[in-house]
């Protein structure tokens, strides 16, 4: 188990070290000084983890990265729930991501509602040779005669639109005027864009910019009265619940939540978070752009926040409660008093439980950062953590803010990294995503998806983390893990060694 | 009362954790949600949502669905390079590389996963922006290189992106350059197959891939290598097409090959990838055709698919090898069973044993015991075309009526083929099939010309929520529902177990019906 416990931080380090070596006598050379670049081991009050990253990835290495489009239409777009999304190419795109992220939401679905339908242009050859925008305008004319109630329309562009030359802004503008200035929304993320999903959530934020904010649509005004305490929570895609679970809290210590971006929101939401106050933004890494664009257009600031694990949230709550008045600092601690029980007693029941293990970790946005202390409360310390998709910025914070000394880091691991680095670590638990859950698993190690919450969460919030806590507990307590060794072959090993 | 009115409004707790499906139903988090509603969301009139949501039920509604000329909403198929890595992956030591775009793999590699909660192991050649500009072929010259030395595969199963195939790219050019400098050892297996995603469906890119594999070891290694001379042996190769239930199929119809004592090569074998054990060993490739079988099924005296839609390309290849093909539609049930053994047997000459006249008994046996449940009952079914025609068949069999079988990948000949077999069967005079359809459409069926029961896949989850109509989840994927893969629909077994999916559901919803307390509980019977 946990070698951390053991080893000086020395050890540890000459330890990595010596693994990243040895992952990278396997490529072939080009490759090894490349891949060499994103691994490395972290120095204690260096002001970035010292990797590179949002470079392209190597072909043929099994990066666990997706594109553009799933940045787009999976995470930033596919969310906002009174819109239809179109995928506009071939089918596969929009099978693929149809209802697999979990981004809950309350509506009726097909009617006001449309997150977990799959709309698509399903191209045929004739439609990539001859082009799709008249394809395009009769998709929009169809959905506004069986979905009249929808409050806007996205264009997801997928590989080929791009390619063939096709100009869905020419058709969006044309079919909005035609529709009485309906937000119809062009966003060119075809998934060649870039080199992972991040290019494709600064798109689809430029697509906001560009389609929304830009031209308030008639129908789209929310009818309220501003208040001095309107804020929005910007990029929480409510997995599982987890904005319902981080809202909650922000209504708890008297701010007013105007919007949600994106996990259950809509248009409406949308167009009026530039009367917020502040902008409270989770992910950083997929909703900055559009957090910076309205700090320099309508001078709202914007605050990160961070809250898996009460130790994050506490700090969170009251960083917020910072930009207001006396009463939201009041109310902050007064929430952060009324949860003091439920933390206490999550603790008291699953640290004992969970006290010295160790946590590899590799996923998107915020996460491979952000968990930490969330672990960190329970006693589990993370020894190996790496971005999907990060840029520095991204190893900047975990750096300054997150991880240890001697901790692994690997930018845009490749299959065969992780599996070494996993194998020759051992860590108690590996959380990472649906590609990598199984093939740890099979080596035994206990596993959580972290980008879906393997089908739990909410993990935001006070009330999330009890279920965080239950979670990890029952990935890394679970009796099958005594089990994945046949007895007969433990005891042919016994006898061999007493023969010795 | 239900669970949740139980424990609601109660709160987080560390004693009882609230799951998402508990938690949000507090008092606290529903007078939330509705003010969010209210104030931010600008939401439609209720009265026009409920309007809107009963007019979406009528056959005015029905009619204008059925008018969409260019809109696909929920379609039953996904793309071709699915089915060309799911073939891939049944090969001894495959690695499935897929040239173009890198977010393509990580799609097929979790949808994959998602069904068989398996590791699905697959390599991209990352194209990105100059790659679209001036072609893949470093892409693919760096990829190849990359996957042989990491991953020390026996082949690399080469399909496409439609990123690729839309500006071009030459597989067959590309892994030859390859090959000259040096990616790869010059005899080191390669086939390859072009997989645009714009024709067809995933199934389309199954038979693609396996022909490209038969043909890369059949006829010559792409010019590198003599065609191989057919020696006739007295083998039958075996193909199962695109399944989600590949590996409890597979080992079902090697277990009744073995019990006729025919000597066989099953084609794209995924039924141990797609089934490792947990023993603290991760295997990327496990079983598997070897390639040296896979050449050597050149000579085999015919070739059985069991999937007609799956090998539309592949058998005919085959044919023109000198094979007897025979191609089946998704054999599930008696009859269906009784043609494959005896098309076996007739191939073979080899008798087919007791045992199985035994299994097929049972399978009668229980038919005839439970028929009651199931006679007269109406059905939805939707899905691949092959597998659609299998369970149709199936229901027929038992009395039952397909009403409406609904293929999006499914054609006009698929549409003819059924229509034939609903005519063969009184049951079949009601019955309609609906090619090129999707699930949009179904909801439409199923709120107009209502039925009992839909099959399908997980997705039919929504169907079963708008209209009510109870889901019984064969298909694929299927991924809120665990291990039903592992076991078999084809042979008398899998026969058995289709019967008893059927039943499970028919016997659930009656008990449902009945089980209000001094209400109706007068029916909620012990005995059924």
């Amino acid at each position: 188990m946990s070698l951390a416990t053991t080893q000086s931080i020395a050890e540890i380090k000459a330890r990595n070290k010596e693994l990243i070596e040895e992952v990278l006598k396997v490529y072939p050379e080009k490759t090894a000084k490349r891949r060499a670049k994103h691994l490395n081991v972290h120095e204690a009050g260096k002001s970035d983890c010292g990797v590179k990253s949002n470079l392209k990835s190597i072909p043929g290495v099994m990066t666990i990265r997706g594109c553009a489009y799933a940045g787009s239409k999976g995470v930033v777009w596919g969310p906002i729930k009174d819109m239809i999304h179109i995928s506009h190419g071939p089918v596969g795109c929009g099978q693929y991501s149809w209802g697999s992220r979990r981004n809950y939401y309350v509506g009726t679905t097909g009617i006001d509602s449309f997150v977990t339908l799959q709309f698509t242009s399903d191209f045929q050859e004739k439609d990539i040779v001859f082009g799709g925008d008249k394809k395009l305008v009769k998709i929009i004319d169809e959905i506004q005669e069986l979905f009249p109630l929808n409050n806007g329309i996205t264009i997801q562009s997928e590989c080929p639109i791009g390619l063939i030359g096709d100009d869905i802004e020419a058709v969006s503008r044309a079919k909005s005027k035609e529709y009485g200035g309906k937000t119809i929304v062009p966003v060119r993320c075809e998934g060649f864009r870039g080199v992972s999903q991040s290019l494709g959530h600064h798109i689809a934020n430029d697509a906001v910019r560009d389609w929304v904010f830009d031209k308030v649509s008639p129908e789209g005004k929310a009818a309220f009265e501003p208040t001095p305490y309107d804020v929005a929570i910007i990029g929480d895609y409510n997995i599982g619940g987890d904005a319902w679970s981080s809202r909650i809290l922000l209504e708890e210590m008297g701010l007013r939540v105007i919007a949600q971006w994106s996990g259950d929101g809509s248009l409406a939401e949308l167009e009026a978070t530039p009367k917020a106050k502040l902008n409270v933004l989770h992910c950083y890494r997929s909703m900055n752009y559009i957090s910076r664009h309205m700090e320099e257009k309508f001078g709202i600031p914007w605050c990160e926040y961070n809250f898996f694990g009460p130790s994050k949230i506490v700090e969170s709550l009251r960083k917020i409660a910072g930009f207001f008045d006396d009463k939201i600092k009041e109310g902050a601690e007064r929430v952060i008093a009324k949860y003091q029980p439920l933390v206490d007693a999550v603790v008291a029941k699953y640290r004992p439980r969970l006290e010295g293990k160790s946590v590899m970790l590799f996923v998107g946005g915020l996460r491979p950062r952000h968990v930490i202390g969330a672990y960190e409360d329970l006693g589990m310390e993370v020894v190996g953590t790496g971005y999907e998709f990060g840029h520095n910025d991204d190893y900047q914070r975990t750096a300054q803010h997150y991880v240890k000394d001697g901790t692994l880091i690997y930018d845009d691991v490749t299959g065969y990294e992780f599996e070494r680095f996993v194998e020759k670590v051992q860590p108690d638990l590996v959380g990472s995503g649906i590609k990598e859950k199984y093939v740890f698993q099979k080596m035994g190690v206990p596993f959580r998806q972290m980008h879906s919450w393997d089908y739990s969460g909410p993990y935001h919030g006070y009330d999330g983390f009890a279920i965080f806590a239950r979670d990890m507990d029952m990935a890394i307590n679970s009796p099958i893990w005594k089990k994945t060794k046949a007895p007969w072959k433990d005891i042919q090993k016994t006898k061999l060694l007493a023969a010795e | 009362m239900t669970i949740f009115e139980r424990i609601s409004p109660m709160a987080q707790s560390a004693e009882h954790v609230l799951d998402h499906f508990e938690l949000f139903r507090g008092s606290e988090y529903q007078q939330m949600l509705a003010n969010k509603k209210n104030m931010f969301e600008n939401p439609r009139d209720p009265a026009e949502v409920e309007r809107i949501t009963e007019w979406a039920k009528t056959p005015e509604y029905r009619e204008k669905n059925f008018a969409r000329e260019a809109l696909t909403i929920n379609p039953a198929k996904a793309c071709q390079p699915l089915g060309a890595v799911f073939a891939s992956v049944g090969f001894e030591g495959t690695l499935p590389f897929v040239h173009g775009s890198q977010g393509c793999v990580a799609y097929y590699r979790s949808h994959l996963s998602r069904h068989f909660k398996e590791p699905s192991s697959c390599v991209s050649s990352s194209m990105t922006e100059d790659a679209a500009v001036f072609g893949g072929l470093n892409n693919m010259i760096d990829g190849l290189a990359n996957s042989y030395n990491i991953y020390k595969p026996k082949m690399i199963a080469v399909s496409t992106t439609c990123m690729a195939e839309v500006i071009g790219d030459d597989l067959n050019a590309f892994i030859k350059t390859s090959k000259e400098k040096g990616s790869v050892p010059a005899d080191f297996d390669v086939p390859f197959a072009h997989t645009p995603a714009f024709v067809g469906s995933h199934v389309t890119g199954y038979d693609n891939a396996l022909k490209g594999i038969l043909e890369h070891f059949w006829d010559g290694k792409a010019g590198t290598t003599p065609k191989l001379e057919r020696v006739p042996n007295e083998k039958i190769n075996f193909i199962g097409g695109f399944d989600g239930y590949t590996v409890g199929n597979i080992r079902e119809i090697k277990r009744i090959f073995e019990l006729m004592g025919i000597q066989y090569t099953v084609l794209a074998d995924n039924s141990d990838v797609f089934d490792t054990p947990t023993d603290g060993e991760f295997r990327m490739y496990d079983g598997g055709t070897t390639l040296e079988d896979a050449a050597k099924a050149v000579h085999a005296k015919a070739t059985i698919s069991m999937q007609q839609w799956c090998t539309e390309k592949t058998l005919p290849f085959i044919a023109d090898h000198g094979h007897e093909i025979v191609a089946f539609n998704y054999p599930v049930g008696v009859s269906a069973t009784d043609e494959f053994l005896m098309a076996l047997s007739r191939i073979t000459g080899k008798d087919i044993p007791e045992e199985l006249a035994r299994e097929r008994g049972r399978l009668v046996d229980a038919m005839a015991d439970s028929s009651a449940h199931v006679h007269g009952k109406k059905f939805a079914i939707y899905g691949d075309p092959d597998l659609c025609y299998g369970l149709a068949a199936f229901l027929l069999e038992l009395g039952a009526e397909p009403i409406h079988v609904l293929s999006t990948n499914g054609n006009k000949d698929w549409e003819a083929k059924m229509q034939t077999l609903f005519a063969s069967s009184p049951f079949g005079q009601n019955c309609h099939a609906y090619p090129g359809r999707d699930l949009w459409h179904m909801r439409s069926l199923l709120f107009t010309e209502p039925v009992d029961f839909l099959i399908g896949n997980t997705y039919g989850k929504y169907l079963e929520r708008d209209t009510g109509t109870p889901l019984i989840r064969i298909g694929f994927p299927i991924f809120d529902r665990h291990h039903h893969h592992r076991s078999p629909v084809w042979g008398y077994h899998g026969g058995m177990n289709v019967l008893v999916k059927i039943l499970d559901k028919i016997f659930d919803e009656i008990d449902k019906k009945t089980n209000v307390l001094g209400k109706t509980d007068y029916s909620f019977d012990i005995i059924r």
